[in-house]
């Protein structure tokens, strides 16, 4: 493996001077940030605030100017060590396809000429349904699963990627409480692990129980780093433009 | 003495001919079933009915060229290099359209100002009379009666071919048309997957127009897709399917044009898919 381009070795995502164009409009402005490796992170900000664009730009989606560094390397390079889950609605639930294909489709990587199928990754892909408490739903239809059972299967998608940094775009939106307890568990013990995890998250209500560090966003960078620091009341009306801060003040 | 031909045509005892044309249909009809299923998923379907009919300008200008380097103008193999030449600039033209209009309405421009062209290439060769023309006309809709040998043959190693190809890449175009995204991430190039694509179905329509003919074939492709996805949870599942059902509607409206050489061999086929899409629609409603 070559050696990091650029220090520190220990933060899994540094992100310099990194802006976002549409147009005429800037979406976002010069973030500069680092995401120590072991942590979840939460990306909090209003609507508009650009948080799903930062993502799209830091997996190289969405053009952008500035410096995106992965694991001390252009993302580009370590992409094989990045998994991504989407929005739901971003996915088409109508396609004709079973919970475990869904599954198998993370480990694409790992499968062999034209993507054959050993029966090692085939057990690999139960072992990350059953992670996420899906085991019993493989030959399900995705269309037929719930929106946090399908969120779920996601996840399990992301986990058959073997990845080191995982990003996920509201994973905890239109959940049921049980999916969503699911879900927050299986990250933090990922994290735990010493996996990376970045979570664009909308309820403010539990970001002190669910993230060690935050990053407030709105097109520009408010603030960054752990939660007990930054996610104050008075930098969260900074980052809401004040509207929030009775509702998100924390205890 | 039609339905005991027919009988014989269904059975390959309609001489070795016949035979051949009818594995050649049903190895085409297998082509498209598979390739329209990757392509119904991508919901690129109606690109297939552009590409089909911006063929017959190709068809019409490389008839000319033969003429005037001393043929007949029938040579089957420069009339598919015809065909394939103004299909793939009519992929181009809606691609380049389709940055300015909605992509729908960048194919149907394309397709019917290509076929236009086209048909006004075939009124102009049947009026100047050079060369052979006659016949020419069943690029449209179709033809398999008197087909000759080495005509099945193309057609069968053609969609052998293609089968083998939608087989290799099965997963990869499962996972572009799935989440396109996705399949970026994980090492894939969707734009290429999806140029692939588009040129086995380019294949498919070359190979096709002797069988159902330019105007039909976009119904062996589509019809046979949607039909399977009725009835199977899986894309593999859909693709082998409609695989399977274009094989039988090409092998029986094959038969069938053995038969009845003066009926059109396109039409048959695809009456053939419509009605078995009818029979599952009514026996397994599922919409999805």
């Amino acid at each position: 493996m070559l050696p990091p381009v650029v220090s520190p070795a220990d933060a899994a995502v540094v992100l310099s001077g990194l802006s976002v164009r549409y147009g005429d409009t800037l979406a976002l402005d010069g973030i500069t940030a680092q995401l120590p490796c072991g942590t979840l992170t939460a990306i909090i900000g209003p609507n508009g605030a650009g948080k799903s664009t930062l993502l799209k730009a830091l997996l190289g989606l969405e053009p952008f100017s500035g410096t995106a560094l992965a694991f001390g390397r252009p993302v580009a390079e370590v992409m094989d060590r990045i998994a991504y889950v989407p929005q739901r609605a971003a996915v088409d639930w109508g396609f004709p396809v079973r919970v475990i294909d869904v599954v198998l489709m993370g480990a694409y990587r790992q499968t062999g000429l034209w993507g054959r199928i050993t029966p090692v990754l085939r057990a690999h892909a139960m072992t990350c349904l059953a992670r996420v408490g899906m085991e019993g739903f493989a030959t399900r239809q995705i269309g037929a699963l719930s929106g946090g059972q399908q969120q779920r299967v996601f996840l399990a998608r992301a986990l058959a990627q073997k990845a080191e940094l995982y990003v996920l775009d509201e994973p905890f939106a239109g959940v049921d409480v049980a999916s969503e307890a699911a879900l927050i568990a299986v990250l933090k013990s990922l994290r735990d692990e010493g996996a990376t995890i970045v979570v664009v998250h909308h309820d403010l209500s539990s970001v002190t129980r669910y993230f060690d560090r935050v990053l407030m966003l709105n097109r520009r960078m408010v603030a960054e780093g752990p939660v007990g620091t930054v996610f104050t009341p008075q930098i969260i009306g900074q980052t809401y433009g004040g509207s929030m801060v009775m509702l998100a003040a924390p205890e | 003495m039609m339905l005991g031909l027919m009988r014989d045509a269904l059975l390959l005892q309609a001489g070795y001919n016949s035979a051949l044309v009818s594995i050649g249909a049903a190895l085409l009809g297998a082509a498209a079933g598979g390739a329209g299923a990757f392509l119904t998923l991508r919901r690129r379907a109606l690109m297939s009915d552009a590409m089909a009919h911006a063929t017959l300008p190709g068809i019409g200008l490389a008839f000319l060229v033969s003429v005037a380097l001393g043929g007949d103008g029938r040579f089957l193999p420069g009339l598919m290099m015809g065909a394939a030449l103004t299909a793939l600039g009519g992929l181009w033209a809606v691609q380049w359209l389709s940055r300015h209009l909605p992509e729908d309405a960048a194919t149907g421009a394309v397709l019917s100002s290509f076929y236009g062209f086209g048909i006004v290439l075939l009124t102009v060769i049947q009026g100047i009379a050079v060369g052979r023309p006659a016949g020419l006309e069943t690029v449209l809709l179709g033809s398999t009666a008197g087909m000759l040998r080495a005509d099945a043959v193309v057609i069968g190693g053609g969609g052998a071919l293609i089968l083998a190809a939608l087989w290799l890449l099965r997963r990869p175009l499962a996972m572009v048309a799935f989440d396109p995204v996705h399949a970026r991430l994980s090492g894939l190039n969707p734009q290429r997957l999806d140029t692939l694509l588009l040129v086995l179905v380019l294949g498919v329509v070359l190979v096709g127009l002797n069988v159902t003919g330019l105007i039909l074939i976009v119904a062996l492709i589509v019809t046979p897709a949607v039909t399977a996805r009725l009835w199977v949870q899986t894309v593999q599942g859909m693709a082998v399917l409609a695989a399977c059902i274009g094989a039988a509607c090409g092998y029986v409206g094959a038969a069938i044009s053995t038969a009845l050489p003066d009926v059109p061999t396109g039409p048959v086929i695809v009456l053939l898919a419509t009605s078995v899409f009818a029979l599952s629609l009514i026996r397994r409603p599922r919409y999805g």
